[in-house]
Protein backbone atom coordinates (compact mmCIF):
# COMPACT_ATOMS: atom_id res chain seq x y z
CA UNK A 1 0.00 0.00 0.00
CA UNK A 2 3.25 2.23 0.48
CA UNK A 3 2.99 4.78 -2.42
CA UNK A 4 6.78 5.50 -4.49
CA UNK A 5 8.72 8.02 -2.10
CA UNK A 6 8.33 10.88 -4.91
CA UNK A 7 4.79 10.91 -4.18
CA UNK A 8 3.20 13.17 -1.73
CA UNK A 9 -0.09 12.32 -1.29
CA UNK A 10 0.41 9.60 0.91
CA UNK A 11 2.11 8.66 3.00
CA UNK A 12 2.39 5.53 5.14
CA UNK A 13 2.09 5.07 9.07
CA UNK A 14 2.03 2.20 11.35
CA UNK A 15 -1.75 2.58 13.36
CA UNK A 16 0.16 1.44 16.72
CA UNK A 17 -0.28 5.70 18.01
CA UNK A 18 -3.64 6.17 16.76
CA UNK A 19 -5.15 2.95 19.11
CA UNK A 20 -7.24 5.45 20.54
CA UNK A 21 -9.07 5.84 17.79
CA UNK A 22 -9.29 2.52 16.99
CA UNK A 23 -12.19 1.60 19.25
CA UNK A 24 -14.34 -0.67 18.15
CA UNK A 25 -17.70 0.13 19.34
CA UNK A 26 -19.65 -3.33 20.19
CA UNK A 27 -21.70 -2.84 17.25
CA UNK A 28 -24.43 -5.40 16.35
CA UNK A 29 -26.24 -6.46 13.70
CA UNK A 30 -28.63 -9.37 12.69
CA UNK A 31 -25.76 -11.34 11.31
CA UNK A 32 -23.13 -10.65 14.01
CA UNK A 33 -24.54 -11.52 17.23
CA UNK A 34 -22.15 -9.46 19.16
CA UNK A 35 -18.49 -8.07 18.32
CA UNK A 36 -16.68 -7.20 21.69
CA UNK A 37 -15.30 -3.66 22.58
CA UNK A 38 -11.09 -3.46 22.55
CA UNK A 39 -8.24 -1.11 22.35
CA UNK A 40 -6.83 -2.74 19.29
CA UNK A 41 -3.91 -1.18 17.55
CA UNK A 42 -4.21 -3.28 14.07
CA UNK A 43 -0.84 -3.63 12.70
CA UNK A 44 -1.67 -2.53 9.44
CA UNK A 45 -0.38 0.04 7.04
CA UNK A 46 -2.83 3.35 5.85
CA UNK A 47 -2.54 5.69 3.35
CA UNK A 48 -2.67 9.66 4.14
CA UNK A 49 -4.31 12.29 2.29
CA UNK A 50 -2.05 15.30 1.88
CA UNK A 51 -4.73 17.11 4.45
CA UNK A 52 -4.20 14.57 6.87
CA UNK A 53 -1.68 16.95 9.12
CA UNK A 54 -5.27 19.77 8.55
CA UNK A 55 -7.42 17.19 10.43
CA UNK A 56 -5.26 16.33 13.64
CA UNK A 57 -4.88 19.94 14.05
CA UNK A 58 -8.74 20.40 13.82
CA UNK A 59 -9.48 17.46 16.22
CA UNK A 60 -10.66 15.17 13.75
CA UNK A 61 -11.44 11.77 14.80
CA UNK A 62 -9.85 9.45 12.07
CA UNK A 63 -10.55 6.53 11.39
CA UNK A 64 -9.40 3.01 8.63
CA UNK A 65 -11.78 3.69 5.18
CA UNK A 66 -10.79 1.85 2.52
CA UNK A 67 -7.20 1.52 3.56
CA UNK A 68 -6.74 5.01 4.34
CA UNK A 69 -7.01 6.87 7.38
CA UNK A 70 -9.71 9.41 7.15
CA UNK A 71 -11.58 12.17 9.10
CA UNK A 72 -14.81 11.04 10.42
CA UNK A 73 -16.31 14.11 12.09
CA UNK A 74 -14.70 17.05 13.63
CA UNK A 75 -16.38 18.40 15.73
CA UNK A 76 -19.91 16.30 16.06
CA UNK A 77 -21.52 14.90 12.42
CA UNK A 78 -24.81 16.87 13.35
CA UNK A 79 -23.08 20.23 13.38
CA UNK A 80 -21.33 19.51 10.23
CA UNK A 81 -24.46 17.98 8.69
CA UNK A 82 -26.40 21.25 9.55
CA UNK A 83 -23.73 23.21 8.01
CA UNK A 84 -23.61 21.54 4.71
CA UNK A 85 -27.81 22.31 4.62
CA UNK A 86 -27.54 25.49 5.90
CA UNK A 87 -24.44 27.21 4.55
CA UNK A 88 -21.21 25.40 3.60
CA UNK A 89 -18.93 22.66 4.23
CA UNK A 90 -15.93 20.86 3.11
CA UNK A 91 -14.58 17.17 3.04
CA UNK A 92 -11.64 15.82 1.76
CA UNK A 93 -12.39 13.08 -0.39
CA UNK A 94 -8.81 12.27 -1.99
CA UNK A 95 -9.41 8.93 -1.04
CA UNK A 96 -11.43 8.41 -4.21
CA UNK A 97 -9.45 6.90 -7.55
CA UNK A 98 -8.93 8.71 -10.81
CA UNK A 99 -8.69 6.67 -14.09
CA UNK A 100 -7.89 8.60 -17.39
CA UNK A 101 -8.96 7.07 -20.33
CA UNK A 102 -7.11 8.93 -23.78
CA UNK A 103 -7.00 8.55 -27.25
CA UNK A 104 -8.50 7.73 -30.46
CA UNK A 105 -10.96 5.45 -29.22
CA UNK A 106 -11.38 6.46 -25.65
CA UNK A 107 -14.93 6.72 -26.35
CA UNK A 108 -15.44 3.26 -27.63
CA UNK A 109 -13.25 1.68 -24.61
CA UNK A 110 -15.74 3.65 -22.28
CA UNK A 111 -18.84 2.67 -23.84
CA UNK A 112 -18.03 -1.04 -23.77
CA UNK A 113 -17.51 -0.32 -19.48
CA UNK A 114 -19.64 2.46 -17.93
CA UNK A 115 -23.95 1.77 -18.33
CA UNK A 116 -24.18 5.06 -19.76
CA UNK A 117 -23.94 6.78 -22.84
CA UNK A 118 -21.16 9.02 -22.87
CA UNK A 119 -21.02 9.56 -26.67
CA UNK A 120 -23.65 12.27 -25.13
CA UNK A 121 -21.33 13.76 -22.99
CA UNK A 122 -19.85 17.33 -24.55
CA UNK A 123 -16.35 18.22 -23.70
CA UNK A 124 -16.36 19.95 -20.34
CA UNK A 125 -19.12 17.59 -19.47
CA UNK A 126 -19.68 14.84 -16.64
CA UNK A 127 -21.55 11.95 -16.59
CA UNK A 128 -22.92 9.21 -14.03
CA UNK A 129 -23.05 5.64 -14.80
CA UNK A 130 -22.17 2.12 -13.58
CA UNK A 131 -19.80 -0.39 -14.04
CA UNK A 132 -20.85 -3.95 -14.39
CA UNK A 133 -20.13 -7.59 -14.54
CA UNK A 134 -21.79 -9.84 -17.57
CA UNK A 135 -24.45 -10.57 -15.51
CA UNK A 136 -24.94 -7.19 -14.77
CA UNK A 137 -23.70 -7.20 -11.39
CA UNK A 138 -22.52 -3.40 -9.71
CA UNK A 139 -18.68 -3.69 -9.82
CA UNK A 140 -18.69 0.16 -9.32
CA UNK A 141 -20.64 3.28 -9.77
CA UNK A 142 -18.63 6.67 -10.82
CA UNK A 143 -19.09 9.68 -12.51
CA UNK A 144 -16.98 10.41 -15.79
CA UNK A 145 -15.70 14.16 -16.83
CA UNK A 146 -15.10 14.67 -20.42
CA UNK A 147 -11.85 17.07 -20.53
CA UNK A 148 -11.26 17.11 -23.80
CA UNK A 149 -12.83 15.16 -27.20
CA UNK A 150 -10.56 12.17 -26.09
CA UNK A 151 -9.20 12.07 -22.80
CA UNK A 152 -11.74 11.75 -19.99
CA UNK A 153 -11.66 11.23 -16.37
CA UNK A 154 -13.43 8.57 -13.65
CA UNK A 155 -13.69 9.18 -10.47
CA UNK A 156 -13.68 5.81 -8.73
CA UNK A 157 -14.38 4.44 -5.23
CA UNK A 158 -11.39 4.13 -2.81
CA UNK A 159 -12.35 0.12 -2.33
CA UNK A 160 -12.96 -0.29 -6.29
CA UNK A 161 -9.86 1.68 -7.44
CA UNK A 162 -7.79 -1.52 -8.08
CA UNK A 163 -10.99 -3.57 -9.37
CA UNK A 164 -11.92 -1.13 -11.70
CA UNK A 165 -7.92 -0.41 -13.28
CA UNK A 166 -7.99 -3.65 -13.49
CA UNK A 167 -11.53 -4.04 -15.45
CA UNK A 168 -10.40 -1.01 -17.26
CA UNK A 169 -7.08 -2.45 -18.87
CA UNK A 170 -8.76 -6.14 -19.69
CA UNK A 171 -10.58 -4.63 -21.55
CA UNK A 172 -8.59 -2.02 -23.30
CA UNK A 173 -7.50 -5.22 -24.99
CA UNK A 174 -6.62 -4.31 -28.83
CA UNK A 175 -8.13 -0.64 -28.60
CA UNK A 176 -5.72 2.31 -29.40
CA UNK A 177 -6.36 3.72 -25.99
CA UNK A 178 -3.94 4.65 -23.17
CA UNK A 179 -5.40 4.30 -19.65
CA UNK A 180 -3.88 5.69 -16.60
CA UNK A 181 -3.86 5.57 -13.01
CA UNK A 182 -3.90 9.11 -11.60
CA UNK A 183 -4.95 7.99 -8.35
CA UNK A 184 -2.00 9.69 -7.09
CA UNK A 185 -1.75 12.68 -9.30
CA UNK A 186 -4.99 14.25 -7.05
CA UNK A 187 -6.78 15.09 -4.28
CA UNK A 188 -9.92 15.62 -4.09
CA UNK A 189 -12.36 18.25 -1.68
CA UNK A 190 -15.68 18.62 -2.03
CA UNK A 191 -17.13 21.95 -1.25
CA UNK A 192 -20.95 21.61 -0.78
CA UNK A 193 -23.89 23.95 0.65
CA UNK A 194 -26.30 26.61 -0.55
CA UNK A 195 -23.30 29.21 0.28
CA UNK A 196 -20.76 26.88 -1.56
CA UNK A 197 -20.51 28.32 -4.92
CA UNK A 198 -20.62 31.74 -3.57
CA UNK A 199 -17.55 30.96 -1.39
CA UNK A 200 -15.44 29.38 -4.68
CA UNK A 201 -16.49 31.81 -6.88
CA UNK A 202 -15.28 34.72 -4.82
CA UNK A 203 -11.31 33.24 -5.38
CA UNK A 204 -11.96 31.40 -8.94
CA UNK A 205 -10.68 33.63 -11.91
CA UNK A 206 -13.46 32.95 -13.71
CA UNK A 207 -16.98 31.62 -13.94
CA UNK A 208 -17.63 28.06 -12.04
CA UNK A 209 -18.81 25.68 -14.46
CA UNK A 210 -23.09 24.79 -13.95
CA UNK A 211 -24.15 21.60 -12.42
CA UNK A 212 -23.14 18.33 -14.44
CA UNK A 213 -20.44 20.03 -16.35
CA UNK A 214 -16.05 20.73 -15.27
CA UNK A 215 -13.83 23.10 -16.69
CA UNK A 216 -10.31 24.31 -15.45
CA UNK A 217 -9.83 27.28 -13.54
CA UNK A 218 -7.59 28.44 -11.29
CA UNK A 219 -8.40 28.95 -7.31
CA UNK A 220 -6.64 30.40 -5.36
CA UNK A 221 -4.05 30.64 -7.12
CA UNK A 222 -3.76 26.85 -7.96
CA UNK A 223 -5.08 24.99 -11.58
CA UNK A 224 -7.63 22.62 -11.00
CA UNK A 225 -10.45 21.13 -12.29
CA UNK A 226 -13.87 22.35 -10.71
CA UNK A 227 -16.59 19.99 -11.24
CA UNK A 228 -20.27 20.68 -10.53
CA UNK A 229 -21.20 17.59 -8.89
CA UNK A 230 -21.19 16.53 -5.21
CA UNK A 231 -23.12 13.80 -2.86
CA UNK A 232 -24.75 15.88 -0.32
CA UNK A 233 -28.23 16.56 -2.42
CA UNK A 234 -27.18 20.44 -2.08
CA UNK A 235 -25.41 22.46 -4.73
CA UNK A 236 -21.90 22.53 -4.53
CA UNK A 237 -18.38 21.75 -6.28
CA UNK A 238 -16.02 19.38 -6.58
CA UNK A 239 -12.12 20.01 -6.59
CA UNK A 240 -9.44 17.86 -8.27
CA UNK A 241 -6.31 19.13 -7.68
CA UNK A 242 -2.64 18.47 -7.08
CA UNK A 243 -1.67 17.08 -4.14
CA UNK A 244 0.68 19.67 -3.38
CA UNK A 245 -1.60 22.75 -3.55
CA UNK A 246 -4.21 20.77 -1.55
CA UNK A 247 -3.45 22.31 2.00
CA UNK A 248 -2.99 26.07 1.08
CA UNK A 249 -6.55 25.62 -0.87
CA UNK A 250 -8.13 23.69 2.34
CA UNK A 251 -6.77 26.86 4.31
CA UNK A 252 -8.41 29.23 2.26
CA UNK A 253 -11.71 27.71 1.78
CA UNK A 254 -11.89 27.61 5.65
CA UNK A 255 -10.70 30.81 6.23
CA UNK A 256 -13.43 32.17 4.22
CA UNK A 257 -15.90 30.30 6.22
CA UNK A 258 -16.62 26.45 4.84
CA UNK A 259 -16.87 23.77 7.60
CA UNK A 260 -14.82 20.80 7.79
CA UNK A 261 -17.02 18.09 7.10
CA UNK A 262 -16.09 14.53 7.87
CA UNK A 263 -17.00 11.27 6.29
CA UNK A 264 -19.92 10.37 8.81
CA UNK A 265 -21.71 13.97 7.58
CA UNK A 266 -20.74 12.89 3.90
CA UNK A 267 -22.89 9.21 4.66
CA UNK A 268 -25.79 10.91 6.50
CA UNK A 269 -26.25 13.92 4.03
CA UNK A 270 -26.25 11.39 0.93
CA UNK A 271 -28.64 8.94 2.62
CA UNK A 272 -31.28 11.89 2.97
CA UNK A 273 -30.56 12.66 -0.65
CA UNK A 274 -31.02 9.05 -1.65
CA UNK A 275 -27.54 8.57 -3.15
CA UNK A 276 -26.65 4.78 -3.61
CA UNK A 277 -23.29 4.20 -1.32
CA UNK A 278 -21.14 1.18 -3.29
CA UNK A 279 -20.79 -1.81 -0.93
CA UNK A 280 -24.07 -0.82 0.85
CA UNK A 281 -26.79 -0.29 -1.60
CA UNK A 282 -25.00 -1.53 -4.55
CA UNK A 283 -22.99 -4.89 -5.13
CA UNK A 284 -22.01 -7.27 -7.33
CA UNK A 285 -24.88 -9.70 -5.79
CA UNK A 286 -27.33 -7.10 -7.89
CA UNK A 287 -28.03 -5.21 -11.26
CA UNK A 288 -28.70 -1.34 -11.74
CA UNK A 289 -32.72 -2.25 -12.22
CA UNK A 290 -33.34 -3.38 -9.07
CA UNK A 291 -31.00 -0.67 -7.83
CA UNK A 292 -33.10 2.04 -9.17
CA UNK A 293 -30.64 3.04 -11.55
CA UNK A 294 -31.84 2.09 -14.85
CA UNK A 295 -31.86 6.13 -15.98
CA UNK A 296 -28.06 5.88 -15.93
CA UNK A 297 -27.88 2.33 -17.98
CA UNK A 298 -28.19 3.26 -21.81
CA UNK A 299 -28.38 -0.70 -23.57
CA UNK A 300 -28.12 0.37 -26.72
CA UNK A 301 -24.03 1.35 -26.18
CA UNK A 302 -23.86 -2.53 -26.04
CA UNK A 303 -21.69 -2.37 -22.45
CA UNK A 304 -20.64 -4.74 -20.34
CA UNK A 305 -24.11 -6.45 -18.76
CA UNK A 306 -26.63 -4.28 -21.15
CA UNK A 307 -28.05 -8.17 -22.12
CA UNK A 308 -28.41 -8.88 -18.87
CA UNK A 309 -29.99 -5.02 -18.02
CA UNK A 310 -31.97 -5.72 -20.80
CA UNK A 311 -33.72 -8.96 -19.64
CA UNK A 312 -34.68 -7.45 -16.27
CA UNK A 313 -35.80 -4.18 -17.28
CA UNK A 314 -38.15 -6.10 -19.69
CA UNK A 315 -39.17 -8.78 -16.82
CA UNK A 316 -39.53 -6.62 -14.22
CA UNK A 317 -37.29 -6.77 -11.43
CA UNK A 318 -38.16 -9.08 -8.40
CA UNK A 319 -36.80 -6.33 -6.26
CA UNK A 320 -36.60 -3.31 -5.98
CA UNK A 321 -34.47 -0.77 -3.52
CA UNK A 322 -37.02 1.95 -1.37
CA UNK A 323 -35.95 4.52 1.11
CA UNK A 324 -37.76 3.90 4.07
CA UNK A 325 -38.37 6.15 7.35
CA UNK A 326 -38.96 4.62 11.22
CA UNK A 327 -42.37 5.00 12.33
CA UNK A 328 -41.60 5.80 16.09
CA UNK A 329 -38.22 5.72 18.38
CA UNK A 330 -35.19 3.54 16.68
CA UNK A 331 -32.47 3.37 13.81
CA UNK A 332 -32.02 0.55 11.53
CA UNK A 333 -29.06 -0.11 10.30
CA UNK A 334 -26.98 -1.69 7.41
CA UNK A 335 -27.96 -5.84 7.47
CA UNK A 336 -31.44 -5.47 9.50
CA UNK A 337 -34.28 -8.20 8.18
CA UNK A 338 -37.39 -7.03 7.12
CA UNK A 339 -40.78 -9.09 7.90
CA UNK A 340 -41.70 -10.91 5.18
CA UNK A 341 -38.37 -10.24 3.03
CA UNK A 342 -36.00 -7.47 2.24
CA UNK A 343 -33.24 -6.14 4.01
CA UNK A 344 -31.71 -2.81 5.09
CA UNK A 345 -28.61 -1.85 3.16
CA UNK A 346 -28.32 1.86 4.47
CA UNK A 347 -29.57 2.91 8.00
CA UNK A 348 -28.77 5.83 10.10
CA UNK A 349 -30.31 9.14 12.04
CA UNK A 350 -31.29 11.60 9.74
CA UNK A 351 -30.54 15.13 11.54
CA UNK A 352 -32.72 16.91 9.37
CA UNK A 353 -35.93 14.88 9.49
CA UNK A 354 -35.01 13.66 13.19
CA UNK A 355 -35.60 9.90 12.93
CA UNK A 356 -34.14 7.19 11.95
CA UNK A 357 -34.11 7.08 7.90
CA UNK A 358 -32.37 4.27 5.30
CA UNK A 359 -32.27 2.43 2.17
CA UNK A 360 -33.83 -1.34 1.68
CA UNK A 361 -33.94 -3.53 -1.04
CA UNK A 362 -37.74 -4.99 -0.67
CA UNK A 363 -39.90 -7.69 -2.97
CA UNK A 364 -40.88 -5.62 -5.62
CA UNK A 365 -44.72 -6.00 -4.66
CA UNK A 366 -44.27 -4.49 -1.40
CA UNK A 367 -41.91 -1.79 -2.68
CA UNK A 368 -44.81 1.10 -3.36
CA UNK A 369 -44.46 4.37 -1.43
CA UNK A 370 -46.38 4.08 1.64
CA UNK A 371 -46.17 0.19 2.36
CA UNK A 372 -45.72 -0.38 6.21
CA UNK A 373 -43.02 -2.00 6.83
CA UNK A 374 -42.05 -4.36 10.05
CA UNK A 375 -37.72 -4.09 10.72
CA UNK A 376 -36.19 -6.64 13.07
CA UNK A 377 -33.74 -3.90 14.59
CA UNK A 378 -31.41 -6.51 16.71
CA UNK A 379 -34.69 -8.24 17.64
CA UNK A 380 -37.06 -5.76 18.41
CA UNK A 381 -39.65 -5.04 15.67
CA UNK A 382 -39.59 -1.08 14.76
CA UNK A 383 -42.40 -0.54 11.96
CA UNK A 384 -41.76 1.78 9.33
CA UNK A 385 -43.09 3.26 6.02
CA UNK A 386 -41.80 3.17 2.34
CA UNK A 387 -41.05 6.88 1.47
CA UNK A 388 -40.78 8.71 -1.76
CA UNK A 389 -37.29 9.12 -3.18
CA UNK A 390 -34.88 11.73 -1.90
CA UNK A 391 -35.72 11.73 1.57
CA UNK A 392 -34.61 15.36 1.81
CA UNK A 393 -35.10 17.64 -1.53
CA UNK A 394 -32.82 20.97 -1.16
CA UNK A 395 -34.94 24.20 0.28
CA UNK A 396 -37.49 21.64 1.66
CA UNK B 1 -20.08 17.93 24.68
CA UNK B 2 -18.36 17.62 28.24
CA UNK B 3 -14.42 17.79 29.31
CA UNK B 4 -12.43 14.65 29.28
CA UNK B 5 -12.87 13.19 32.97
CA UNK B 6 -12.89 9.99 35.51
CA UNK B 7 -14.38 11.18 38.75
CA UNK B 8 -12.56 9.56 41.94
CA UNK B 9 -15.69 8.56 43.39
CA UNK B 10 -17.19 6.22 40.86
CA UNK B 11 -16.48 2.46 40.38
CA UNK B 12 -15.49 1.34 36.47
CA UNK B 13 -15.73 -1.59 34.26
CA UNK B 14 -13.28 -2.37 31.52
CA UNK B 15 -16.45 -2.03 29.08
CA UNK B 16 -16.67 1.88 29.99
CA UNK B 17 -19.19 1.80 32.34
CA UNK B 18 -19.74 3.39 35.39
CA UNK B 19 -21.12 2.62 38.99
CA UNK B 20 -21.72 5.20 41.89
CA UNK B 21 -23.09 3.38 45.59
CA UNK B 22 -25.32 5.81 46.46
CA UNK B 23 -25.27 6.83 49.87
CA UNK B 24 -27.89 5.47 52.35
CA UNK B 25 -28.56 1.81 53.77
CA UNK B 26 -29.94 0.67 50.32
CA UNK B 27 -26.66 0.86 48.63
CA UNK B 28 -28.06 1.17 45.23
CA UNK B 29 -25.80 1.68 42.87
CA UNK B 30 -26.40 4.41 39.60
CA UNK B 31 -24.70 3.56 36.46
CA UNK B 32 -23.87 4.98 33.27
CA UNK B 33 -21.05 5.12 30.57
CA UNK B 34 -17.70 7.09 30.63
CA UNK B 35 -16.50 9.98 28.89
CA UNK B 36 -14.63 7.92 27.10
CA UNK B 37 -17.57 5.68 25.92
CA UNK B 38 -19.20 8.41 24.94
CA UNK B 39 -16.67 10.50 23.34
CA UNK B 40 -16.06 7.10 21.13
CA UNK B 41 -19.67 7.08 20.16
CA UNK B 42 -20.12 10.72 19.36
CA UNK B 43 -23.58 12.27 19.13
CA UNK B 44 -26.09 10.25 21.46
CA UNK B 45 -29.38 10.12 19.21
CA UNK B 46 -31.17 7.35 20.85
CA UNK B 47 -31.49 5.24 24.08
CA UNK B 48 -34.00 3.02 25.33
CA UNK B 49 -33.72 2.30 29.07
CA UNK B 50 -34.65 -1.31 30.10
CA UNK B 51 -38.21 -1.99 32.27
CA UNK B 52 -38.55 -1.07 36.28
CA UNK B 53 -37.79 -4.79 37.53
CA UNK B 54 -35.34 -6.01 34.74
CA UNK B 55 -32.36 -8.19 36.72
CA UNK B 56 -28.90 -6.98 35.12
CA UNK B 57 -25.74 -9.52 34.87
CA UNK B 58 -22.50 -8.43 35.82
CA UNK B 59 -20.31 -7.97 32.69
CA UNK B 60 -23.93 -8.78 30.40
CA UNK B 61 -25.44 -5.67 28.02
CA UNK B 62 -28.90 -4.22 29.59
CA UNK B 63 -29.13 -1.66 26.82
CA UNK B 64 -28.04 0.04 23.89
CA UNK B 65 -26.84 3.23 23.24
CA UNK B 66 -26.75 4.56 19.67
CA UNK B 67 -25.23 7.77 17.72
CA UNK B 68 -25.73 8.94 14.43
CA UNK B 69 -23.31 6.33 12.85
CA UNK B 70 -23.33 3.31 15.41
CA UNK B 71 -24.62 1.31 17.83
CA UNK B 72 -23.20 -0.05 21.20
CA UNK B 73 -24.75 -2.58 24.11
CA UNK B 74 -24.23 -0.78 27.49
CA UNK B 75 -22.75 -3.29 29.72
CA UNK B 76 -23.74 -3.76 33.37
CA UNK B 77 -20.77 -2.96 36.01
CA UNK B 78 -22.59 -4.80 38.85
CA UNK B 79 -25.26 -7.19 39.15
CA UNK B 80 -28.80 -6.06 40.73
CA UNK B 81 -32.43 -5.38 40.01
CA UNK B 82 -33.38 -2.14 38.26
CA UNK B 83 -35.25 0.12 40.91
CA UNK B 84 -35.52 3.56 38.05
CA UNK B 85 -34.51 4.67 34.87
CA UNK B 86 -34.04 8.04 33.72
CA UNK B 87 -36.67 9.17 31.53
CA UNK B 88 -35.04 12.18 30.22
CA UNK B 89 -32.84 10.29 27.95
CA UNK B 90 -36.03 9.01 26.09
CA UNK B 91 -36.48 12.69 24.78
CA UNK B 92 -32.95 13.78 25.78
CA UNK B 93 -29.93 11.05 24.85
CA UNK B 94 -27.49 13.95 24.18
CA UNK B 95 -27.45 14.34 28.15
CA UNK B 96 -24.79 11.27 28.09
CA UNK B 97 -22.55 13.28 26.23
CA UNK B 98 -23.41 16.85 28.08
CA UNK B 99 -23.10 15.16 31.13
CA UNK B 100 -22.29 11.41 31.33
CA UNK B 101 -21.69 11.39 35.24
CA UNK B 102 -24.81 13.78 36.01
CA UNK B 103 -27.97 14.14 34.01
CA UNK B 104 -26.89 11.03 31.60
CA UNK B 105 -27.00 8.64 34.12
CA UNK B 106 -28.92 5.51 32.81
CA UNK B 107 -30.65 3.12 35.44
CA UNK B 108 -30.04 2.95 39.38
CA UNK B 109 -30.34 -0.99 40.67
CA UNK B 110 -30.40 -2.80 44.21
CA UNK B 111 -27.33 -4.71 43.40
CA UNK B 112 -27.49 -8.41 44.41
CA UNK B 113 -24.02 -8.80 45.40
CA UNK B 114 -21.85 -6.46 47.28
CA UNK B 115 -18.92 -8.07 46.26
CA UNK B 116 -19.03 -7.65 42.77
CA UNK B 117 -17.41 -4.42 43.81
CA UNK B 118 -14.31 -5.29 44.14
CA UNK B 119 -13.70 -6.85 40.48
CA UNK B 120 -13.98 -3.11 39.17
CA UNK B 121 -11.65 -0.22 38.90
CA UNK B 122 -11.17 3.20 40.21
CA UNK B 123 -10.49 6.39 38.55
CA UNK B 124 -6.75 6.05 38.25
CA UNK B 125 -6.67 1.85 37.07
CA UNK B 126 -9.42 2.77 34.47
CA UNK B 127 -7.45 5.72 32.86
CA UNK B 128 -4.72 3.36 32.61
CA UNK B 129 -6.35 1.33 30.82
CA UNK B 130 -7.03 3.97 28.06
CA UNK B 131 -3.55 4.61 27.31
CA UNK B 132 -2.22 7.71 26.46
Amino acid sequence: MCPPEDKPHAACLETAHVRSLRWRMRQRNSESPARTASLRAVPTTLRRTPLYDRHVAAGAKLVEFAGWEMPVQYEGVRHEHTAVRTDVGVFDVSHMGEIETSGPQALELLQRLISNDLAKVPIGGAQYGLLCREDGGVLDDLFTYRLDADRWLTVTNAANHERDLAWWLAHAGELDVQVEDRVEDYAMLAVQGPRARELVQAISDAPLPPRMSAATRRLAGAQMLVCGTGYTGEDGVELLLAPADAPALWDELLRRGARPAGLAARDTLRLEACYHLYGNDLSVERGPIEAGLGWCCVEETDFVGSEAVRAVRAAGPRERLVAFAIDGPGIARQGNPIAGGGIVTSGTFSPTLGIGVGLAYLPAERAAVGTRLEIDVRGKMRPAVVREKPLYRKGS
Amino acid sequence: MSDAGYPDDLLYHPEHDWARIEAGESQEATLGITWYAQDALGEVVFFEAPAVGTRLVQGSPYAEVESVKAVSDVVAPLSGEIVAVNDALEDSPQLINEDPYGEGWMVRIAPSDPGEREQLMDAEAYSATLGG
